[in-house]
């Protein structure tokens, strides 16, 4: 075995924030194991780009320059990315679990015939030659130790679980054709939210709950998230009469957050909602309700209506930020 | 058409987590154990949607043991046509996803829709796995479904939002929010369910590829530290300066 293999997704021409995380922990792993960081880059990012990989640790990049591959049909991505680590005989394959990372993952380890671990918080621990991987499990409620049982596994990286050192370097590019170049099904339509930060991947993240009493008083958290430059979230009561959309949901049935701040506002914190967000590194809750069980879970609270304390939360920030520049 | 929908039995929702043998087994005791919420609001619902737009079959699978009987009668009280289960304790995803795609291959499906991720380990494993096993196409983290003719149009969650795809049958398709609005069995789907069929089959070898070597519970020494309504410039301070996130 020689090497550690990272997956690095493509979307709109650039590397995604969350394959440069893969990168990273991939470098990390190989360093503490006296192997080769390399990384599978697929679809279209510019040179520099691909070559700029050696700065998370990447000694070598091969290069899907391939349209085809930007669009994710995971069938094809992990049939080239299983011939990519046969090719530089790798050990473990590194993937963000991220949206696309949910499939991916499962169908790699199939192909690659190895221990999965999806969701991996940390990184790596050797037991002799087997793969030890912390992982969050009952909905955050508890944490687990995996192990691999082959010598070989598929490490599926929990976005912003670790934040990658960038150095200096540039890594060697290798154009690489898959040998598979069957690609079914084909991409309709697009919509995204556009102007917004996407919310798996923010690392300052605002959200309401039905303590802000109707969609017209969302100005309150909108304000404050454009103002940190973050994403705003929800609860689930909250998406389900429709004050804020779906994917706006965070919690056990939305999705799960693991951003470095997390401002709840007016969320009571029900066992549903904070198992998606109590992974979060610091939590900071505002309610009127000084029993709301959220506070248990959270490193600040603020006990206070959030009509008040929201735009003195507002005006405190820009001061901060006013001072600092 | 022929649907294939996964179920697995996991702890409710509610469940206060412990673990016994030195943190190395999840504790059972007193727990209530239910149909993973998303195989059951979304992936059974929206098969058996699509069974009763077009006709066919929805069968149910589950690997497990006996003591799951009434997890897959509700699955039939809900309205699948009929039930197997594999009989033998998983011992990892990958050993239930083996089962369950050695089944698809006797059986033939043209789809095969599971939850989003089980609630105990958060996997997010089987859809990925079964697709890779058939080697058909698969997508994850689908809120909306339509086939016609043999073709699937879904649309999927991505970055910052969603894409919508057409792809030809078989497909495999893992089941978010919204896919379908959850269903509670009647009477008759109750009576219905005593008599529908529910073969067991012996599993096929296999072995497990990882295992759990320990579980931690979570540090409870967090303290909530309050600040003031009325001094939130000290909540700044503390965020950027002990905290250091903004």
């Amino acid at each position: 075995m020689s090497a550690i293999l990272s997956i690095i997704e493509t979307s709109e021409g650039k590397i995604k924030k969350a394959s440069y995380e893969a990168a990273y922990y991939a470098s990390q792993t190989a360093a503490s194991l006296g192997l080769e960081s390399v990384a599978l880059v697929l679809g279209q990012a510019s040179d520099a780009d691909v070559a700029g990989l050696g700065q998370f640790g990447v000694k070598k990049a091969l290069f899907v320059n391939d349209s085809r591959y930007s669009s994710f049909d995971s069938r094809a991505v992990s049939k080239a990315a299983v011939e990519a680590a046969g090719k530089i005989n790798a050990k473990a394959i590194v993937l963000s679990f991220n949206q696309n990372g949910k499939l991916l993952g499962g169908r790699l380890a199939i192909g690659f015939g190895s221990a999965y671990f999806p969701g991996a918080a940390a990184l790596p621990v050797m037991d002799g030659s087997e793969f030890t991987v912390l992982k969050s499990v009952y909905s955050g409620k508890a944490s687990a130790i995996y192990k691999s049982h082959n010598g070989k596994a598929v490490i599926a990286l929990t976005p912003n679980s670790l934040s990658p050192q960038k150095g200096e370097g540039s890594c060697a590019v290798e154009a690489f054709a898959p040998s598979f170049g069957e690609f079914k099904g084909s991409i309709k339509g697009v919509d995204k939210v556009t102007g917004t930060v996407p919310l798996t991947e923010a690392e300052l993240v605002v959200s309401g709950g039905r303590g802000l009493k109707g969609p017209e008083n969302w100005h309150l958290v909108e304000d404050l998230a454009k103002e940190l430059g973050a994403a705003t979230a929800c609860s689930r009561p909250v998406s389900d009469v429709d004050w804020r959309p779906h994917h706006e949901h965070v919690g056990q049935t939305g999705i799960t957050v693991r951003p470095n701040l997390y401002i709840a506002v007016g969320i009571s914190g029900a066992i549903q909602h904070l198992a998606g967000v109590n992974q979060s590194k610091t939590i900071v809750v505002i309610n009127s309700d000084p029993e709301a069980p959220f506070f248990k879970a959270a490193d600040y609270g603020i006990v206070g209506d959030a009509f008040e304390v929201m735009p003195r939360l507002l005006d405190s920030y820009r001061k901060f930020k006013a001072a600092s520049h | 058409m022929k649907i294939l929908v996964p179920i697995s039995k996991v702890p409710d929702t509610t469940s206060k987590i412990s673990f016994t043998d030195n943190n190395t087994r999840f504790n059972t005791e007193g727990v209530q154990m239910i149909m993973n919420p998303t195989d059951e609001w979304y992936a059974l619902v929206r098969a058996i949607e699509l069974k009763e737009q077009q006709g066919g079959e929805v069968v149910v699978i589950h690997v497990g043991a006996a003591d799951a009987e009434q997890i897959i009668r509700k699955a039939l009280a809900i309205g699948a046509d009929k039930a197997v289960r594999v009989d033998t304790e998983p011992t990892d995803g990958y050993v239930a996803a083996f089962q369950i795609a050695e089944f698809a291959k006797q059986e033939g499906f043209d789809l095969i829709i599971t939850g989003k991720e089980t609630i105990d380990f958060n996997s997010f494993e089987m859809a990925g796995m079964l697709a890779e096993l058939l080697d058909w196409p698969g997508a994850a983290l689908v809120n909306h479904l339509e086939v016609n003719g043999g073709v699937a149009t879904y649309r999927r969650e991505i970055e910052g939002g969603t894409e919508t795809v057409e792809c030809a049958l078989p497909l495999v398709i893992g089941a978010t929010k919204d896919l379908a609005q959850p269903r509670i069995p009647n009477m008759k789907g109750i009576m219905a369910a005593r008599t529908k069929p529910l073969q067991v089959v012996a599993a096929a070898a296999c072995e497990q590829r990882t295992s759990v070597a320990s579980f931690q519970l979570p540090d409870k020494s967090k303290q909530c530290k309050y600040v003031d309504k009325d001094n939130i410039d000290e909540l700044v301070r503390l965020l950027h300066e002990e905290a250091k996130v903004i």
